[in-house]
């Protein structure tokens, strides 16, 4: 384990209080807190380096731009992506997804096509496809997931026989914590001769990662759900891909040459880099990364395992209560339900005594049909949450069954 | 340093009465044949609901409720349909007028008797995130009506 409250040290909001009582803070899958370490280099750069980055001939100009160039670097060797220019600074997974499925999509998918999603992916990979396959008359093919929450591999099998232009899948679900065998995913579909995007959004801040490794096409990840700001991100992607792939933004930046009529495009990265960049974001991200690297993601992974089996049998013993997901194979995330008291009461319970988790379907509602919740909640840990923590979910989940009359108050 | 608003009253929030009109909603079901419906839900939490009404001359003669979501906004859907049925539609509005004012913390509004069973949700009024769940089945109403 690792030293939780040492770390919780590092982080300033961390140190503040919630309806008096200490923060127990578990809604680490949808954003996460940030250490000093990362608002002191964002104040760093506006202090000491701030100008338009690729463009100005001066010092400070050429210091923002090496700022954010070593930024790209540094995520580059994180994920060990295939190329520092095969990470496209997005706003976060969001955008990069919808970058793929409108840049790559439209040029590689047309009508009769099939493009293949899991039924446990967050709306951000599923509503860019929607768009995709309605605009170009494809088919979308939603993979079932068994009942554990797993991606269902005989119903893949399945859905590779269309040979799809695209698969997409995430390595991590947001909503039942569940780690999918991506590598194993990744070769099935190339066999099947499609392209692949796995969702970063949820392994990159938990686990390490390598992308040549899991040997996929493009990986999206968010900085914000990994101690860096909101709005940063990438695309990390083949550079051969990139290369061939129509932009997706025009602007400033983006473009070689500009006439009447016609321009001539950057190079990778900037050709998908249109407009002024997030150089805040893409600076914090990097001091994020640096933070998780000093702590070793591998003791993160296994920090955050340990936490979720003791909440899962912390709220086993719960008379009523029911966890979602796989007993292994899982992320530091625990969904569950508690009779007929809705997530959204537990959520309002739970706050004051300082607990946030999430209640809702977690942008997952073909999920949620699949296990046939409207909603349920949810506590995700992260590097600065502790057993004390596990053990506060507990005491406050007993608060709220005393309150809708489930255990003597 | 704590920056959250003071702590209200979980025990306000919750009472039995709420939790009674939660476990055994009145009026829960389908109209075979309504004048006016509306589905409504809050897409930020996913509370559901289908209300039907039956209108003759001005006047609620029956209604009923299809829901999902969280105890306020679905105790507020079983109240709501207590206090408007065998009502004109003008009352009906102006009670949710007054829905909302106590929602919005007047008081006056809290000690109304028109309100019925409404009046055991005053203390949402210092959960503002919650306020949106109990005005759910109001807005269905003022809805359908203008449908």
């Amino acid at each position: 384990m690792l030293d939780a409250a040492r770390i919780r040290a590092d982080f300033p909001l961390l140190q503040q209080q919630e309806h008096g009582h200490r923060i127990v803070y578990l809604d680490n899958a949808a954003t996460t807190q940030k250490p000093q370490a990362v608002l002191d280099a964002i104040a760093d750069y506006y202090h000491t380096t701030n100008a338009n980055v690729h463009r100005g001939a001066y010092d400070l100009a050429i210091r923002a731009t090496e700022a954010y160039e070593a930024a790209r670097g540094r995520v580059a060797r994180f994920v060990n992506a295939w190329a520092p220019e095969g990470v496209v600074f997005t706003r976060g997974t969001t955008e990069a997804i919808n970058l793929v499925a409108g840049s790559y999509g439209r040029a590689n998918v047309g009508p009769g096509d099939t493009v293949v999603v899991t039924a446990m992916d967050h709306h951000s990979n599923l509503v860019p496809w929607q768009i995709l396959c309605q605009e170009k008359g494809a088919s979308l093919r939603m993979v079932e997931i068994t009942e554990d929450g797993r991606v269902d591999l005989s119903d893949y099998g399945r859905a590779l026989e269309r040979r799809p232009k695209v698969v997409a899948f995430p390595y991590v679900s947001n909503a039942l914590g569940t780690v999918n065998p991506a590598a194993q995913l990744t070769r099935l579909a190339h066999a099947a001769g499609a392209a692949v995007l796995v969702d970063g959004a949820q392994s990159t801040p938990h686990l390490r990662v390598d992308v040549r490794d899991l040997d996929c096409d493009f990986y999206a990840l968010s900085g914000h759900k990994m101690l860096g700001p909101m709005g940063s991100g990438a695309l990390v992607a083949k550079p051969g891909l990139l290369d061939a792939m129509p932009p997706y933004h025009g602007g400033g930046e983006m473009i070689s040459r500009v006439w009447d009529d016609h321009s001539t495009y950057n190079q990778l990265p900037h050709k998908f880099e249109a407009g002024t960049p997030n150089v805040e974001g893409a600076v914090g991200l990097a001091a994020a990364i640096d933070y998780l690297e000093g702590v070793g993601l591998d003791r993160i992974a296994e920090h955050e395992v340990t936490l979720a089996r003791a909440a899962i049998e912390q709220l086993s013993q719960i008379e009523g209560v029911t966890v979602y997901g796989p007993r292994d194979h899982r992320a530091g995330v625990v969904s569950f339900t508690y009779g007929d008291i809705h997530p959204h009461d537990l959520a309002t319970i739970l706050d004051q005594d300082g607990v946030c988790i999430r209640a809702g379907h977690h942008c997952a509602q073909p999920l949620m049909r699949r296990l046939n919740v409207a909603a349920t909640a949810r506590a995700s840990f992260y590097l600065y949450n502790d057993r004390d923590d596990v053990a506060a979910l507990g005491a406050s989940l007993v608060k709220a069954g005393a309150l809708f009359g489930y255990v003597p108050a | 340093m704590d920056t959250s608003r003071p702590e209200p009253p979980l025990s306000e929030l919750y009472q039995e009465l709420i939790l009674d009109h939660y476990r055994r909603p009145r009026n829960k079901g389908v109209l075979e044949h309504p004048t006016h419906s509306v589905a409504l839900n809050n897409p930020l939490c996913g509370d559901e609901i289908d209300l039907q009404l039956q209108v003759e001359g001005g006047v609620i003669t029956d209604l009923r409720f299809l829901g999902r979501g969280c105890s306020i906004s679905q105790a507020a859907a079983s109240m709501m349909t207590q206090v408007v049925k065998q009502r004109p539609l003008s009352d009906a509005l102006a009670l949710a007028d007054r829905m909302s004012a106590m929602m919005h913390g007047d008081e006056g509004a809290a000690k109304d008797k028109a309100l019925g069973d409404l009046r055991a949700l005053a203390g949402v009024s210092k959960f503002p995130v919650r306020v949106k769940c109990a005005l759910l089945p109001w807005n269905a109403l003022k809805d359908a009506v203008k449908s």
